[in-house]
């Protein structure tokens, strides 16, 4: 059993920020396949076409039948801890200011051991599950967990290293004017953030949900309007050393290809509001997002993006839209590499159309913004990198990888 | 007044700048300051919208221009305290010199009449401008001369954000003239143009009205301007400031931000300041 999570002390300000250290990070190209798995939660492991041999570590040709034929698939992560040790000391100095840490052997039910990190709630002999997920460095890891969900599983230190719970951090919503913005404040503070700040714009009009906005436990609207540098450099100067965790809730839908817009006038509000406001609040919060990554339980974790599916591969009907989406997925994996370096982690979640005024000619399946917020939080927990919500994406990503120009046909017809 | 008087009489260019300098003629700004929060005109969200004001630094005498500030500024025609020209609305559209560019450059200057209907508007944010508040104006202070600015006082500049748009489910709620004294303005008085302090010449709700906007129609359908999102006019006599609005020049342009000014005699603004008190 973990002990709960305890409110971290304000801090000391007389003490030194400790500055963020990442566990190796080097990686053989093949073995970047766990780390692809582990970006979306899923367990993989290299299965050999051949033999069916499971194969662990990762690995340029089959060791039972030496068939090149061993691509990731999913597998069962299920297994025994083998054995157990406590690292008291290390050279390496990322673990050196987090010994005691524990590692362990576990032998997996489908045939290879690996050598993995234990969560606290694990013990030698028993049943677990194993799960890859990245590290302060973006790379894969092996965790071994306790089989079942069990109490206060998420308060356990060196899971929390892993993950990005948001509990007890302090959240920034950019904005809180629409349906999404509003269901990400509810999930956020129903997770127990110790503060979540939303952002609202033009505060002289009013919007829909306002006052419920208001009402949820621990909400602070702040004055925040993505397409004005000003707006994001007050509020960044004010509470950017106090958010751990950002959250981009601006958006903007319209329908409409590329040609059949008459001016500039919308394609500019798309990329002001989605491209050029994730630009903003990079730059404004980004530095001290990425100086904070060591600061603590309730450290800087995460840089979240919602991005549409059609990002990835264009849908005409919102083709305009769909090519500030493609823009911002590409400003968010330079993000990403830019924050690494403080472990912040870029979370990626791709949805197909959301349940929202905007898709309103759309039928059915669209994401409502409460299951958005929950894949949102969900992935915090889990410390995904790539999420995708719904049939829609989840459908979209599934094609892509078999056949992008039937994607790219089909999403045309 | 001859060419002579102009040149070498007693009240000549001269005197008058030096009467500028001296502050015996006041010169009283009627802009607000162009700031990314100040509110902009809303349309329904499918519709054009006009940009608000934005601003991104160039350099601040650093790495990007070592000893030189400046900036990158992005907005609508229609941004902040704004001139309205013909070209701007459907009615004035096939009007010769209708854009901003091409309106000569002596309507930049002009007198102006201000109606004070701030008691009114503070009773009521619906309040609509009618002939017979004009009428009831030019029996104290006279007929209106043709070629002057009607400027509608409604101390509504001294709002803020929510207050100053007044939005609610059915729109802005703010106050404005009515058609027929548009209309009536226009035919009967010849105006040069109307000005408000409100985001736009015509009321909150003249969406209905009759016909819709009828400031902008009429006004812009005889080929006459708009002042909107002016402030001060609380320090203008009733009669006798004269207004320097000259938009940019802008090709084609519809409309543009500008510096209005209002020159007043000193002894005016002083009655006017004595007799609001």
């Amino acid at each position: 059993m973990t002990e709960p999570l305890v409110r971290p002390k304000r801090k000391n300000p007389l003490k030194k920020t400790r500055e963020p250290l990442l566990p190796q990070a080097a990686r053989s190209r093949t073995a970047l396949g766990l780390t692809a798995a582990a970006a979306e939660g899923r367990f993989q492991l290299q299965i050999c076409a051949d033999c069916a041999a499971v194969i662990y570590p990762p690995r340029d040709a089959c060791p039972r039948c030496l068939s090149p034929r061993i691509p990731f698939k999913d597998a069962r992560n299920d297994g025994v801890l083998l054995a157990e040790t406590t690292i008291r000391a290390s050279t390496d100095v990322y673990f050196r200011e987090r010994v005691p840490w524990r590692i362990g052997v576990v032998q997996l039910d489908s045939g290879p051991t690996v050598v993995a990190h234990l969560h606290g709630g694990v013990r030698e002999g028993e049943r677990v599950k194993l799960e890859f997920k990245l590290d302060k460095s973006g790379q894969a890891v092996a965790v071994a967990l306790p089989p079942t969900e069990a109490l206060n599983m998420e308060a356990d230190l060196q899971w929390r290293e892993l993950t990005c719970d948001p509990k007890y951090r302090r959240v920034l919503v950019t904005d809180g004017r629409g349906p999404v913005g509003q269901a990400m404040a509810r999930a956020m503070s129903d997770a127990e953030a110790s503060i979540v700040f939303v952002g609202v714009a033009d505060p002289w009009k009013p919007f829909p949900g306002e006052a419920a906005l208001g009402k949820i436990p621990r909400v602070e609207i702040v004055p925040l309007d993505v397409t004005d540098t000003t707006s994001i450099e007050d509020i960044a100067g004010e509470i950017g050393p106090r958010v751990d965790i950002l959250i981009n809730t601006a958006e903007h839908v319209r329908a409409g290809g590329v040609i059949e817009r008459k001016s500039l006038a919308v394609a500019r509000e798309e990329m002001e509001i989605r491209y050029f406001g994730l630009t903003r609040l990079a730059q404004s919060f980004g530095a001290i997002l990425r100086a904070r990554g060591a600061d603590g339980v309730n450290s800087a974790a995460a840089f979240v993006n919602l991005l549409s599916i059609y990002a990835l591969a264009n849908w005409p009907a919102y083709g305009a839209f769909s090519a500030t989406e493609a823009a911002c997925l590409s400003a968010a994996q330079s993000i990403r590499t830019e924050l690494r370096e403080g472990g912040i982690k870029v979370v990626n979640v791709f949805s197909g159309p959301l349940d929202t005024e905007w898709y309103q000619t759309v039928p059915p399946p669209r994401v409502t913004p409460v299951a958005l917020a929950s894949a949102v939080l969900n992935a915090l927990r889990r410390g995904l990198e790539d999420v995708f919500v719904g049939d829609v994406a989840e459908d979209i990503r599934a094609r892509l990888s078999v056949n992008p120009k039937a994607v790219e046909r089909e999403l045309g017809s | 007044m001859s060419k002579k008087d102009l040149a070498t009489g007693p009240f000549n260019l001269l005197s008058f700048a030096r009467a500028v300098a001296d502050g015996e003629i006041e010169v009283v700004d009627l802009s607000h300051t162009l700031a990314p929060d100040f509110p902009t005109i809303v349309m329904p969200p499918e519709l054009g919208q006009c940009a608000p004001f934005r601003m991104e630094e160039i350099s601040r005498y650093d790495g990007r221009g070592p000893a030189w500030y400046w900036n990158n500024i992005s907005m609508g025609e229609h941004t902040g305290t704004h001139f309205d020209a013909p070209i701007h609305w459907v009615s004035g559209k096939d009007l010769p010199d209708a854009s901003v560019d091409a309106i000569p450059a002596s309507s930049f200057i002009a007198p102006a009449c201000v109606i004070d209907a701030s008691r009114q508007s503070a009773a009521d944010p619906d309040f609509v401008l009618t002939i017979a508040d004009v009428e009831a104006w030019e029996t104290r202070h006279g007929r209106i001369p043709p070629r002057n600015w009607v400027l509608l006082r409604t101390d509504w500049s001294k709002r803020s954000g929510r207050d100053f748009v007044n939005l609610g489910e059915d729109g802005s709620h703010s106050p404005g003239p009515g058609p027929n004294v548009m209309r009536w303005l226009a035919e009967e008085r010849d105006i040069h143009g109307f000005g408000t302090e409100t985001i736009g010449t015509d009321a909150g709700q003249a969406f209905h009205f009759n016909p819709p906007y009828p400031a902008h129609y009429y006004m812009h359908g005889k080929g006459r301007y708009g002042l909107q999102c002016l402030t001060n006019l609380d320090r203008l006599p009733p009669t006798g400031a004269v207004i320097l609005a000259a938009p940019l020049k802008i090709r084609k342009g519809s409309g543009s931000p500008l510096r209005v000014l209002a020159l007043v005699l000193k002894k005016e603004v002083q009655a006017r300041e004595s007799w609001t008190r």
